[in-house]
């Protein structure tokens, strides 16, 4: 049949293949766009995509980059990612990208081919038990065994990875079920009883939240991904509650964006290498307000020196995030913009009048006084930070969307890259996948294909998914790769130096390939700078190529990512580096 | 948390995380392939403990199984599980019965006794004691039916020790709470 005269709102059942179903389900869902890499085990499915062009289909290199490309997709636009691979080790390599996609609460579904369902337990070629390996890495699975099954199951999908807690579910579709006649259904009424996520907070402990804030004297908002996940409203309301009150923000490390950072009030981001006066207000702190954060380690630092003198209020929509780590004073399980709004109501019913924050904003510019950020200057090679701050500058007037890949860059970026809007950030903040940043910025260009899309990478992470710029060529996504090129592995060499004796082992970068040859072996365009005076025009001639750009941005081989927590410290405990004047003795190093 | 005062920091609360408490979990889920794996995987994942488990439908309208899961852990933990089970898609609800101080726990064991002459009388009386039934017999066996708290089974399977004991096999703990209301 042909799918594409199915509309929308049809919610009428109809006889079709499970392949059929699939693409008639994906419509209906309001997909527009997926990724995928097909094989023998999902060849039906691919035949169906065949006869239709309302759903884009984006081929990848690697299973690993549907994944991540359509992590991109969802955090960029708030819909639900989709990416379709064959069973076997099309299912395998999906395996870091819904566990990536788990670990940040990104919406994604992800349908495997399964070989026949006579076949299943047999070892049969390209066969492995899907549901099995990803039963602990997907928020939900399903194996489908039966065509009846297989819209209400893609229906419940949908529903259960784009409400609550966000997260990846897989559906895994026997071939023979994709080739079997079976009926469609709409996803009206389709709904999991088992599945009620709480969205409302409860009206008492808003009660107790707004009690807690009316006599806070040193406040201070610690928001996360979550209130990004939670839509743009959140973070609106995130805005109007900041204002009503006049308490300072920071924000992890997926939350950058959710509150913009030319704000007076914004104290950067908090954690390892977040600011020194974001940690220091964290530790000082008498109410911490944490709106959709999990308190990560790499925020908290050592936990028994965590914020001792504070209270706690947690937001958080899923429940076993309360008291995981940190125990609260005040939890409200809800969702962020309900929470949010709930607390701009009650504030504002209530006539509060702005507290005298006056003394607590005066500790933290002394704390800002430090300028933790502060680099050397370039001496002769180009600073990365100085890399990330001119790529800021000349792209933040720009409709720009930034993801990066792990390691120092990344936290370069984070550091230098400011964001005064949600989903322009997609970092792999859970996991720490290396090889994220490519793939997420191809997808991200699918969503968006006028804008400007920057990986901020490193010549380490690029590499684990190179491949990717030929999907960007294919499909004429002219992404904007941005090597900060040290030949490291640098965060690995930055622990080795201060925690391993700097013993080096195995953190070098040998034999890297030519960055601009290999970007036009790809048919993209390259660039190489090693120049900071010639950075800018290098930069420019990256945004103003219609295409994608591999740019080979070589900087200081050596360079540390300060400020740093160490391990085990707590958040008054920064490690500033040398140039803020803090000498970090021998010893002090060694017990880091 | 409303309804109690407020510490003057959640770091002045009580710490109870060194004292380790026995609970008994009743989780009520649909009964769906791969619903077992899903628990049991939960709980290797982050490092709880299952001391017994077992698992059964219950209602085929619903298709509702129920798995009684006995594990160990402190406060902290403990409220973690029950967190962390209730993410689960397919459970539905997660009773703690132990804490309710209103639960009644049962297991069933079946109990093989060799033995002759005086140590076969023996065991005979000591049944009698139990209330343990015989299913099976031989000229030189019994095997016993027995029902109880978990602790009496364990007293009876001590004594049948030096009685001739050969094998036990135990259903695991089953639970409920008492009174007129469900779950």
């Amino acid at each position: 049949m042909d799918t594409q005269t199915l509309t929308e709102t049809e919610t009428n059942t109809r006889k079709m293949t499970g392949a059929e179903i699939v693409i008639a389900a994906l419509r209906e869902q309001g997909v527009d766009t997926m990724f995928g890499y097909p094989g023998g085990a999902v060849l039906p499915i691919y035949d169906a995509l065949y006869a239709q062009d309302a759903i884009r289909h984006v081929l990848v290199r690697h299973e690993q980059g549907a994944g991540h490309a359509a992590e991109g997709y969802a955090r960029s636009t708030g819909k639900c990612g989709v990416a379709l691979v064959t069973s076997g080790p099309g299912a395998t390599n999906m395996v870091t990208p819904i566990t990536d996609a788990m670990m940040d609460s990104i919406p994604m579904v992800v349908i495997t081919g399964q070989v026949p369902t006579h076949l299943i337990g047999t070892d049969a070629f390209q066969e492995c038990d899907t549901v099995g390996i990803t039963r602990c890495c997907a928020k939900h699975n399903y194996l489908v065994t039966d065509v009846e099954d297989l819209a209400r199951t893609i229906h419940e999908a949908f529903l259960i990875a784009t409400s609550g807690r966000p997260g990846p579910v897989v559906i895994d579709i026997p071939k023979d079920v994709q080739f079997s006649t079976g009926t469609y259904i709409g996803k009206e009424g389709v709904y999991k009883p088992t599945y009620q996520p709480k969205t409302a907070p409860s009206k008492h402990a808003i009660k107790d939240a707004l009690e807690l804030m009316k006599v806070a004297r040193r406040p201070v908002f610690y928001t996360g991904g979550g209130v990004v996940n939670s839509g743009p409203e959140a973070s609106k309301l995130l805005r109007e509650l900041q204002a009503a009150t006049g308490f300072p923000v920071t924000s992890t490390l997926m939350g950058l964006g959710a509150f913009p950072a030319s704000h007076d009030d914004w104290l950067g981001m908090v954690g390892m290498h977040g600011a020194y006066e974001a940690n220091h207000a964290m530790h000082d702190c008498d109410l911490m307000i944490c709106v959709g954060a999990r308190f990560d380690d790499r925020v908290t630092g050592r936990i028994s020196g965590f914020s001792p003198g504070s209270k706690k209020i947690h937001i958080d929509i899923d429940p076993s995030s309360i008291n995981k780590i940190i125990r609260v004073d005040v939890p409200i399980v809800a969702d962020c913009k309900e929470a949010l709004k709930a607390l701009l109501d009650g504030w504002k019913k209530s006539k509060t009048k702005t507290p005298d924050l006056a003394d607590w904003k005066a500790q933290i510019d002394t704390w800002r006084e430090r300028d933790c950020f502060a680099y050397p200057a370039n001496d002769g090679s180009i600073r990365p930070q100085y890399a990330v701050e001119r790529l800021y500058e000349l792209t933040k007037d720009r409709d720009t969307y930034i993801s990066t890949e792990v390691g120092q860059h990344q936290m370069w970026a984070a550091q230098h890259y400011h964001f005064e809007e949600p989903n322009r950030w997609m970092t792999s903040g859970g996991l720490g996948t290396m090889g994220y940043g490519l793939p997420a910025a191809v997808g991200i260009q699918a969503a968006h294909p006028d804008s400007l899309v920057i990986d901020i990478a490193g010549e380490a992470s690029v590499q684990m998914v190179m491949q990717e710029v030929s999907t960007a060529v294919q499909h004429k996504l002219p992404i904007k790769v941005f090597i900060l090129n040290n030949e490291w592995m640098g965060m690995v060499r930055q622990w080795q130096e201060l925690l391993h004796g700097e013993r080096y082992s195995h953190s070098y970068s040998e034999s890297l390939p030519d960055f601009v040859k290999l970007a036009e072996a790809y048919g993209a365009h390259g660039i190489q700078c090693s120049d900071p005076a010639e950075l800018d025009d290098r930069i420019r001639e990256m945004i103003d190529h219609p295409g994608p750009v591999v740019f080979d941005c070589l900087v200081t081989k050596a360079e540390n990512c300060f400020p740093m927590i160490p391990s085990g410290a707590a958040h008054n405990e920064m490690l500033l580096g040398s140039i803020s004047g803090d000498e970090i003795s021998e010893e002090g190093r060694k017990l880091v | 948390m409303s309804q109690e005062p407020i510490p003057a920091s959640a770091y002045d609360m009580d710490h109870e995380e060194e004292v380790e408490e026995r609970r008994t979990l009743a989780v009520l889920v649909d009964n769906e392939p791969g619903v077992l794996g899903r628990v049991v995987g939960l709980f290797s994942a982050r490092g709880y403990n299952i001391e017994s488990l077992t698992v059964a439908e219950v209602d085929r309208s619903k298709r509702r199984s129920r798995i009684t899961i006995v594990t160990t852990g402190t406060a902290h933990m403990l409220e973690q599980i029950e967190a962390q089970l209730l993410r689960l898609v397919p459970v539905a609800a997660v009773v703690d019965i132990t804490k309710s101080k209103r639960g009644i726990e049962r297991e069933l064991a079946l109990v093989k006794v060799a033995g002759k002459n005086e140590k076969r009388v023996e065991a005979l009386r000591i049944a009698e004691i139990f209330r343990a039934r015989v299913i099976d017999t031989t000229n030189e066996s019994f095997i016993f039916e027995i029902t109880g708290a978990s602790d009496k089974i364990d007293q009876f399977t001590e004594l049948m020790e030096p009685l001739g004991l050969k094998e036990v096999s135990r259903t695991g703990v089953l639970s409920i709470r008492r009174g007129k209301d469900a779950g």
